[in-house]
């Protein structure tokens, strides 16, 4: 059941004050997956403590780095439930799991951080992994 | 670093691997383990006897994606437990 739009606007927010574009609905995340050159990062948000202290502060963190990829969007996995599994449609052979994160090139899924590599973590260590993927793909 | 529950096991919210002494790997998130049991959440299992994939290519699968969570809670008697693992570890 989705949380209170109350509660979890700031777990939004923590991404699009960024200039994380959020994907509420299947076509948002169509469109953004139809743009098939170039590099895109896909967040998928939730409302897990490990996002909070590791997952949204580790791509803060990443996306000031000299590299990064030319658009980001989020999904909210919980609260914006349909938008979410049509996210998850497009990586399919990928197990679901939020927080976690997509690096997209040319259309092709090329990197996934999933969420047992950002739990029990840090932020720095979440941003370091990005970064990695950062400077070998975009 | 647990997650941010302060009534739980140190393990609560991480994603596990349990190995039993019967040879069975079971990969899934850890809601709470004492010393009786392990319960994990959205958990998937490899079998000794399964043809394929094997263990290795199975757990390395596992540690790079994750899995499906074909078993939506699990027990593991703790005397069948040999190991406890964070599944990111093995990343």
């Amino acid at each position: 059941m989705p949380y209170s739009p109350l509660m979890v606007r700031p777990m939004r927010e923590e991404l699009t004050t960024i200039g994380v574009r959020e994907l509420m609905t299947p076509e948002d995340v169509d469109a953004f997956m139809a743009e098939k050159s170039g590099t895109a990062l896909l967040v998928f948000n939730s409302v897990c403590g490990c996002a909070a202290g590791m997952a949204r502060p580790g791509v803060r963190i990443a996306l000031g780095h000299d590299k990064k990829p030319a658009v980001v969007a989020s999904v909210f996995a919980g609260q914006d439930v349909e938008a979410t599994a049509r996210a998850r449609s497009y990586i399919a052979e990928i197990p679901p799991s939020s927080p976690s994160i997509a690096l997209f090139k040319d259309g092709e899924l090329a990197y996934f951080l999933p969420r047992h590599r950002i739990e029990g973590r840090n932020a720095e260590a979440v941003a370091a992994d990005l970064t990695r993927a950062f400077d070998e793909l975009c | 670093m647990g997650t941010f529950h302060h009534d739980t096991s140190p393990l609560h919210g991480i994603t596990v691997v349990v190995e039993t002494r019967s040879g069975e790997v079971w990969v899934g998130r850890c809601h709470d383990e004492d010393e009786t049991r392990v319960l994990l959440l959205d958990a998937d299992v490899h079998r000794p006897d399964a043809a394929a994939p094997d263990r290795a290519e199975w757990l390395g699968r596992a540690a790079r994606f994750g899995v499906f969570p074909k078993h939506r809670q699990v027990v593991v008697p703790r005397a069948e437990v040999a190991s406890l693992t964070r599944l990111g570890e093995l990343a």
